[in-house]
């Protein structure tokens, strides 16, 4: 600790850090743009500038940049001081000669920080008498606007573009006051992080273009906290609304996991709550593609029918809740729940739970991924499965150059002086994928091949590890060296591309270094927001016997909660099972395949509208918060099970709030800690003491309506959450799980978040949420290294093996149905090697069909594709359930025509 | 008795009276520092030399040369890799064309005071960061380094000896920031030629992350004399407390414009008077920026100032890089600020605020102030931004500070000439027809 003295007032604060650091860490108002807790300092905005005095008798000190500036023990600075004050409104000055007036039709104004800064400064009166430059703005794609005007040239898009998320499109051209941030040419930005430039941006140069096509005041927008449904990192979220529609997410501080930054599937992702695909009604299969309306009673009351003349099979969902999946397992009984995972993602997920029980080596956060200094992925395309993963590995790399600073005296918040001595020396990456990643030009050394020869690799790593020497080839050796050699290892893999014997490999790794004395971290992903929740559950069925139990047609009825079956088993086994069963229920929100088969349809509640709870990859169960009441009919799945099964007579399921569900689900193995993952709706007591969703400057409640009724109607009371669907209440000192926007006066920007955390940077104010359910460490057995069936790939003539490839646009189901991330999708492709290719006549831009899956896809020739496997994009047309086994005839389709693309170029893939 | 030379870096093109070829620069006895330096010497005892001699950067800064060398980690300390010099040869200051004269007419100096500094450095990695402008540079120093890598004077084995140098002539792509020596480097590098932050300093961590030495063209030219000649003869060069020569030119409206090697400290009036000719029938001397754009005016009280760093510092100003513009009493005040803050603006990198949207608005000011559009308080908002801009601290490098120097001190000088601007209502020097 060091003691500084700020206008004569001695403050402690961490000497590891700069001046602005430590004023904010200490509440004192001082502005700035350039400098972001996670992108340290550059020193050119000149805006927090203070007086720093020599010692106790200089009187007169001398303008410093805070933000460049060590807080030394004995440091003494004013902000106070009229010099620095009149320097600071200076800078305002300076950046509003060219900073056009239109805040009333920009998209930031109301939560700008350059507009916070200004009040601040108190700069008021324009001086300035020139013309204001302009500047031609680009097209960026579906997820941004580009406004260049408003540019106040503070370089945090390129250094968060570039450095931090290790985008190339992006760049700063031109120079003096001509400064131009955007791309060489028109085009969508490629980074799939660019998202995050809507909040990095201090001013509205990027905007957030789906918000803006049906645009809302930051105050007028009704917030509450929630986690990404996207994939199993369970970011933090903020997701805001007003007239019923989900309007934006931007991200909420975790300093475990997301930090500051999402992922631009999660940011973009969520669209589908708005989709006309909407489930609003319960309905009643009269025909085909037509359903009646029913009353929802009618509909509990049919549901509750079926219950009572039970033979029921219940199919959860790993994108539902905690909550619906208890609720469909107490329904049907354990032996007749399937967790709804395929069988051999739900294999997965079991051996990956079975692996992190066994090994002492813990989960790590994102916090600790960035802390590693040597990693292994094996087999998993992170960036593609779970991208904000790729994202803290970009900087578990980088951190090499904070350790090199560290030797050469420089500190670690200098950034660039930390760049340009680094040059671009990395901490240790090794990838073993089957295709390139979106990550290979951050990696020591790459290995591409076909799974199983990955899960080999990892095993010949793991026995490397252990040796002194050996013959192995290069990157085996190398990435054994690296491990080794290593203060925190790092192993990385997943379920992506369905091989068990991956994930045996990347314990097996984990065992060699817990045996070389090292303390390794192992990171396992499944790809969902609640797949760790799901496998936690668990179910006596796994989907192909559930399949074939309903196919046999001994199960009266069905219920499918929040799940497309054709996406989890072959067509044929689906169709088989949902043709033969009587009644098919099938609870959802979007209409699916699954969903027009059913004979009852439940309208089912998205994360937006519903409160429960999700388990991702580090096993941490994180609360979503309803944040607005859905329309018609629509209710959380749990609630329409529930209600039916007491209709039925059952006296086990007489849950009236979430909460009530939730203690079922504490009730369950492993899932005790649940219940204390985030206040429930009794917190603090008094309906008055509710944590408000609308903001304190919420406008038109009285009127917003006025065009439907001019009566006011009257506020919903929420009873489920210690949230209230007004303006009223306490939005102050609660945990941060139920903290649903940032506000602080003076800050009606994000860049208000430091307001809301224990220190910069550090945990969230009262602490990181989320509860873990698993602790790691010895318990079980490390799964064995089980007998693959080793199989050739094929070739033209005796048809190709498959290997799934996913896409962070396009592979998730539910965000491949938000309009954003969907113009962003490529049409479903196979990726060949160029010897296959040539063999089958194909050629990029052409196309290959597939009788087995029923689908025609776009090709993609990869000189990394082993010859005779294709890569399949999974989750896309054709191919959005299990790929088959086997060898799978394909042909060169003479009628394929690409589909046209209004953008210069589409990349769906990282 | 040998007579050792007053005149180290221009005898040689004096005495054949034009380009010094590889021939005419053995012939005087040139690349013998060199050899001697490299084959028989330490490169400590060349920094010492250097050192003692008290060379100071001719660049503007005259930070001494041996002080800055010595910055360079030796041995293990300097961890794996390349170490590099770099010659600072961007001349792009206003007025300044000193570094041009003598690449193109003493290239060979250059190169062998380069070899000497690269032995002293340990640097086996050389770069001649050129103005991109200056053709007949490249094209000299080109076919001079030809020559020398011809006689194994670069490259590998340097005079058969264990140092190995490359030497590579960098043509720059033109920016006036590029002459900051960590924007030099950033640009070497092929990144956007803006100033890093220091820390870390280039001699711990510069090209390419690795210990570099960034040096002006004089004063590496300067480096061979002091090997050949000894540290007492380079100090007793100067007349006052600097040490050596220095070239001095002088630009304006004096009777023959030019550039001299002339002890350093010789004095601003002996400079304008006896080597350029004194000022043109009909012209006054009013303003002096003493060593190029980027320096304080100067004024006849000035004239007997002598031309070092420590008297002209003293002053209120630079010597810079000893290239005088004078201003006559024909030529506004006002226009001749306003064609400097044109250049320091359109020549700032973008990077810092003050800067990149200061030096804009104070172009702006000026040209309504010389347009007849000055408005009460136009001088008081001058004043108060180029204080701003200007302090040494409140912009990221010293762009801004440079080009407040010539601002704040006419601001000083002639201020009764901005006066008269804004209460006429345009320039009295257009009406007097200048």
């Amino acid at each position: 600790m060091a003691t500084i003295v700020v206008d004569g007032v001695e403050f402690e604060v961490d000497e590891g850090q700069n001046l602005l650091h430590a004023c904010l860490s200490q509440g004192l108002e001082l502005p700035y743009f350039c400098w972001h807790p996670s992108l340290g300092s550059v020193g050119a905005c000149r805006q927090c500038a203070v007086i720093q005095y020599a010692d106790a008798d200089d009187t007169r000190g001398r303008l410093t940049m805070a933000c460049m500036t060590p807080a030394k023990d004995g440091t003494r600075i004013s902000i106070q001081t009229e010099t620095a004050k009149q320097f600071r409104a200076s800078v305002i000055e300076w950046l509003m000669e060219n900073h056009p007036h239109d805040c009333p039709v920009c998209e930031e104004g109301g939560e700008c920080h350059l507009q916070d800064m200004t009040v601040m400064t108190g700069h008021i009166q324009r001086r300035y008498r020139g013309r204001k430059r302009t500047f031609e703005n680009q097209y960026l794609g579906p997820f941004l606007n580009h406004e260049m005007n408003r540019c106040i040239t503070c370089y945090r898009c390129v250094r968060f573009y570039n450095d931090y998320a290790g985008g190339t499109d992006l760049q700063a051209f031109g120079s003096r006051d001509r400064m131009y941030f955007g791309r060489t040419t028109d085009g969508v930005l490629e980074n799939e992080f660019s998202g995050n430039l809507i909040e990095v941006c201090p001013t509205g140069v990027f905007t957030d273009k789906p918000f803006s096509e049906s645009y809302t005041r930051k105050w007028d927008l009704s917030s509450a906290p929630s986690i990404c449904a996207g994939c199993a990192v369970g970011c933090n979220t903020f997701v805001s609304e007003r007239y019923g529609r989900l309007k934006r997410v931007h991200n909420r501080y975790h300093g475990e996991l997301n930090g500051y930054f999402l992922c631009d599937r999660g940011r973009f992702g969520a669209g589908f709550v708005n989709s006309t695909d909407r489930i609003e009604h319960v309905g009643e299969r009269v025909e085909d593609d037509l359903f009646d309306v029913l009353d929802g009673e009618v509909g509990i009351a049919k549901l509750a029918e079926m219950i009572r003349q039970g033979d029921v099979v219940g199919i959860g969902s790993p994108r539902a809740s905690l909550e619906t999946n208890v609720a469909l397992k107490t329904l049907v009984g354990e032996a007749q729940f399937c967790t709804g995972m395929s069988s051999a993602e739900e294999s997965l997920v079991d051996l990956i739970i079975q692996t992190q029980r066994a090994t002492s080596a813990d989960i790590p956060s994102l916090s600790d991924v960035e802390s590693a200094d040597a990693v292994l992925i094996l087999g998993e395309d992170v960036l593609n499965t779970a991208p904000r993963v790729a994202l803290a590995l970009r900087q578990t790399v980088r951190n090499r150059a904070l350790n090199l600073a560290g030797e050469a005296g420089i500190p670690q918040w200098q950034d660039a002086g930390v760049s340009s001595h680094a040059q671009g020396r990395l901490n240790p990456l090794f990838i073993a994928s089957v295709l390139p990643s979106g990550i290979d030009d951050i990696a020591a050394d790459l290995a591409h091949d076909v799974p199983l020869n990955l899960a080999d690799c990892g095993f010949a790593i793991a026995a490397c590890i252990g040796e002194a020497s050996g013959s192995e080839p290069g990157f085996v050796r190398k990435a054994a060296a690296a491990l080794r050699s290593a203060q925190n290892p790092l192993i990385v893999s997943g379920t992506s591309t369905r091989t068990r014997a991956i994930v045996e490999a990347a314990g097996a790794v984990v065992a060699a270094l817990e045996s070389a004395g090292k303390v390794p971290r192992l990171l396992l992903v499944a790809p969902e927001a609640n797949s760790f929740g799901s496998g936690l559950i668990g179910g006596g069925l796994d989907m192909n016997a559930a399949l074939q139990r309903v196919a046999s047609g001994s199960t009266k009825t069905l219920i499918v909660a929040e799940n497309d079956i054709f996406r989890r088993a072959e067509r044929e086994r689906v169709e088989q099972a949902l043709c033969t069963v009587e009644n098919l229920v099938v609870l959802d929100s979007l209409d699916t395949p699954t969903a027009s088969l059913a004979s009852l349809v439940f309208p089912a509640a998205t994360f937006a509208e519903s409160t429960g709870t999700f388990v991702n990859y580090e096993t941490r169960a994180q609360r979503f918060y309803c944040v607005f009441e859905p329309r018609n009919a629509i209710a959380p799945s749990w609630r329409w099970l529930a209600q039916a099964a007491t209709d039925a007579g059952r006296d086990d399921l007489g849950w009236r709030h979430v909460d009530d569900v939730l203690e079922a689900v504490a009730a369950s193995p492993n899932m005790a800690g649940v219940r204390a993952v985030a206040p429930d709706a009794g917190y603090l007591g008094s309906s008055l003491c509710k944590t408000p969703r609308e903001t304190p400057r919420f406008s038109g409640r009285t009127a917003m309506n006025a065009n439907v009724n001019i009566h006011e109607p009257k506020t919903s009371v929420d009873e489920e959450t210690p949230l209230s669907f007004s303006m009223e209440g306490l939005n102050r000192d609660q945990p941060s799980a139920l903290l649903p926007f940032v506000w602080a006066p003076g800050w009606n920007s994000n860049q208000s978040v430091f307001k809301f955390q224990q220190e910069i940077g550090g945990a969230a104010a009262g602490g990181d949420p989320g509860v873990r359910l698993l602790a790691s460490g010895s318990i079980g057995t490390m799964p064995a290294r089980s007998a693959s069936v080793r199989s050739d790939g094929g070739g033209v003539d005796t048809g190709f093996r498959l290997i799934p490839v996913q896409a962070i646009f396009g592979s998730d189901e539910l965000s491949s149905r938000s309009p954003p991330v969907v113009e962003r999708s490529s049409a479903a492709f196979m990726i060949f090697s160029p010897m296959d290719a040539e063999r089958l006549g194909a050629a990029q831009g052409m196309g290959v069909s597939c009788s087995v899956l029923g689908a025609t896809f776009a090709v993609t020739v990869d000189a990394a594709m082993k010859s005779g496997y294709v890569g399949v994009s999974v989750g896309f047309t054709g191919a959005e359930g299990e790929l088959p086994d086997g060898l799978i005839a394909l042909a060169v389709d003479p009628n394929y025509r690409p589909t046209p693309n209004p953008h210069d170029r589409v990349i769906a893939r990282g | 008795m040998i007579t050792l030379s007053t005149k180290p870096l221009t005898e040689r093109v004096e005495a054949v009276g034009g380009l010094v070829d590889m021939a005419a620069y053995e012939n005087a006895g040139g690349y013998e520092a060199a050899r001697q330096a490299i084959t028989k010497s330490e490169p400590e005892a060349v920094q010492g030399l250097v050192k003692d001699a008290d060379l100071r950067g001719r660049g503007g800064a005259g930070f001494p040369t041996g002080v800055k060398w010595g910055f360079v980690p030796k041995g293990d300390a300097a961890g794996p890799g390349h170490k590099y010099l770099v010659c600072n040869a961007d001349e792009m200051e206003p007025g300044t064309f000193k570094d041009r004269y003598l690449m193109e007419m003493d290239p060979h100096l250059l190169i062998e005071g380069m070899l000497i500094a690269a032995f002293a450095i340990g640097a086996d990695k050389a770069y001649i960061f050129l103005r991109g402008e200056y053709h007949e540079s490249f094209k000299r120093l080109s076919s001079a380094l030809a020559d020398a890598t011809e006689k194994g004077y670069v490259g590998r084995n340097v005079f058969g000896s264990d140092f190995s140098v490359d030497l590579v002539i960098h043509r720059s792509g033109g920016r006036y920031i590029c002459g900051e020596e960590t924007a030099l480097l950033n640009a070497l590098e092929g990144k956007r030629g803006q100033p890093r932050t220091k820390p870390p300093f280039p001699p711990a961590s510069g090209a390419w992350g690795r210990p570099t030495i960034v040096n002006n063209v004089e004063t590496l030219c300067n480096v061979p004399g002091i090997l050949s000649n000894g540290v007492d003869w380079f100090r007793d060069l100067g007349i006052g407390n600097d040490s050596g020569t220095k070239l001095y030119g002088v630009s304006g409206r004096v009777n023959r414009p030019g550039l001299w090697e002339l002890p350093i400290g010789t004095t601003i009036r002996e400079i304008i008077e006896e080597h350029a000719g004194g000022m043109q029938e009909g012209y006054k001397l009013r303003g002096i920026l003493p060593g190029g754009a980027s320096t304080d005016f100067l004024t006849v009280e000035h004239l007997d100032l002598p031309m070092d760093y420590g008297s002209i510092q003293a002053a209120g100003s630079r010597m810079g890089t000893g290239t005088m513009i004078l201003m006559d009493d024909s030529v506004c005040p006002v226009a001749i600020s306003i064609n400097l803050q044109h250049f320091f603006a359109q020549e700032s990198c973008g990077f810092c605020t003050p800067c990149r949207e200061g030096l804009p608005w104070l172009e702006q000011l000026l040209i309504d102030i010389e347009e007849g559009r000055g408005q009460p308080g136009d001088l008081e908002l001058l004043d108060g931004n180029a204080a701003f801009i200007g302090a040494p601290g409140n912009t990221f490098c010293l762009h801004a500070t440079g080009a407040m120097e010539p601002l704040l001190s006419a601001l000083r000088y002639f201020r009764e000439d901005f006066e008269a601007h804004i209460e006429s209502g345009g320039c009295p020097y257009r009406e007097r027809g200048h």
